[in-house]
């Protein structure tokens, strides 16, 4: 059996230190070792997105990455979208907009849809479909979920700019 | 998932001694979006995993007078999201761009595309065109390969057990030169291609004739195809729906492909026609300075 690792990481901001063996994915970290459940497991081999976590700045499908790999890297998970002063616009206009009903995917769109309106507060719908093509939902038709990001960059666009500038990707 | 050590050297002389200590037992992980997923169903078998990502070499990523050098583990979106490729290297940008989704694209690299060897790997047939040379390192030292010799079969290519890939090297760009990718899908994404199509073309001065082209088929062969005789004849012609139609039947003609779930082989030989026509179109378009449409249904 290989030795264990222990691997540092900036997780929802907070510095933390995880134990596993090189075999473990960081999906299953997360959920297993950390107690992070929001990330969800679907397919386990990068179709569905259900495990979409932001590492380093980029959403990956984190059922793809060993969680050794993790070492000195930044992670963000659904815990950490939500703030003291509420839920962040995205998860506002999916709850608005009844953009989900089992809600198995809902995390990995949250996850990809924030990150895609930090990049570009202003997307068309051809952009909102293309950039959610990784992620797989069985119940909405998909149609709901584009309105909620349409209403999200509508309503919180000055919110996602500033994110934008922040991150200068405009 | 199967046990395995994992490595994760910061210069390139100890990744090539792990490699060649474990010989054939290790496997080099730069995006592990296929290879992750190979081991968890048990279809490859490493003891160890080699992770290179933290070798500079394989993070290259340099445009210039001579060309273009692309470490092989530089991930996709790095590439489409590189100005000089954009402009001078499209097809290698139009292949990276549909290459999974976002989340594929952030880890996914072009330099693990290739030495997968998948007959339908999306970025293989614009390496082809483009000229692209596979710089490989392993205890003798260095060797160089075209793209167009490097798979040998579904799964398989020139590698060592002892050597990896170390970067992607392509020749500076001729005057008036244009470039693209193109496959076909029954989805708009997320799918594995039916038959892809890259191609490359060099015009006069005046934009009304080949110089040269050249041309690549994906998923219609047990390794991605160079179509050599079918670009040499374009050299000379003039830019007509004729010259480009009898490319297309020479593509046709070269093609072997198979049925499978994905396409009868009538239908892969229909489309590899259909798209050579386009892409040719579109690269002479992009030679031109024309702006090519790349969205799904343009």
């Amino acid at each position: 059996m290989a030795k264990k690792r222990i691997v540092t990481t900036t997780l929802n901001g907070n510095q933390t230190e995880f134990l596993c063996e090189p075999r473990q994915t960081l999906l299953e970290v997360l959920r297993d070792n950390m107690d992070l459940t929001g990330t969800k497991e679907g397919c386990s081999n990068g179709n569905c997105g259900a495990c979409t976590v932001i590492l380093n700045g980029r959403p990956v499908d984190s059922c793809l990455v060993l969680a050794v790999e993790a070492e000195g890297a930044t992670v963000r998970t659904i815990e950490g979208v939500a703030t003291a002063a509420g839920l962040d616009p995205i998860q506002k206009a999916f709850l608005e907009g009844a953009a989900l009903q089992c809600g198995i995917c809902t995390p990995g769109f949250i996850m990809q849809s924030e990150w895609f309106l930090s990049q570009n507060p202003k997307p068309t719908e051809d952009e909102i479909r293309f950039n959610l093509a990784g992620n797989l939902c069985r119940c909405t038709g998909y149609d709901k979920i584009v309105r909620a990001v349409q209403d999200a960059a509508t309503t919180w666009q000055d919110h996602y700019m500033k994110n934008c500038h922040e991150k200068g990707c405009h | 998932m199967r046990d395995f050590e994992y490595e994760a050297p910061t210069t390139l002389a100890a990744a090539i001694e792990l490699v060649a200590k474990h010989n054939g037992s290790a496997r080099c992980l730069a995006g592990g979006t296929d290879l992750i997923d190979q081991v968890r169903v048990g279809r490859l078998t490493p003891d160890v995993l080699i992770d290179v990502k933290k070798i500079a070499e394989l993070n290259v990523l340099e445009h210039g007078a001579t060309g273009l050098r692309l470490g092989a583990a530089v991930p996709c979106y790095q590439v489409y999201g590189h100005c000089g490729i954009v402009s001078d290297y499209a097809a290698l940008a139009d292949s990276c761009r549909i290459i999974g989704g976002v989340q594929i694209q952030s880890r996914a690299s072009v330099g693990g595309n290739l030495c997968n060897s998948g007959p339908a790997a999306d970025s293989t047939p614009s390496l082809i065109v483009l000229g692209a040379v596979a710089v490989i390192a392993g205890p003798k030292g260095r060797r160089e390969v075209a793209v167009e010799d490097f798979c040998t079969g579904p799964g398989k290519n020139v590698l060592q057990p002892s050597e990896l890939l170390v970067e992607l090297k392509f020749p500076a760009r001729a005057a008036n030169s244009g470039s693209h990718y193109r496959r076909f899908i029954p989805r708009n994404e997320m799918d594995i291609a039916v038959v892809g199509v890259g191609a490359s073309v060099v015009l006069n001065d005046a934009k009304d004739k080949f110089v040269s082209a050249r041309i690549a088929l994906g998923a219609v062969a047990p390794t991605p195809l160079f179509a050599k005789a079918v670009g040499d004849a374009l050299a000379g012609q003039p830019i007509n729906d004729e010259t480009i139609a009898k490319a297309a039947t020479a593509a046709r003609a070269i093609a072997v492909p198979i049925d499978d779930m994905r396409g009868t082989k009538e239908f892969r030989l229909h489309i590899t026609g259909v798209l050579t026509e386009r892409v040719l179109k579109a690269a002479v378009a992009r030679a031109r300075g024309e702006h090519v449409d790349c969205r799904i249904g343009h």
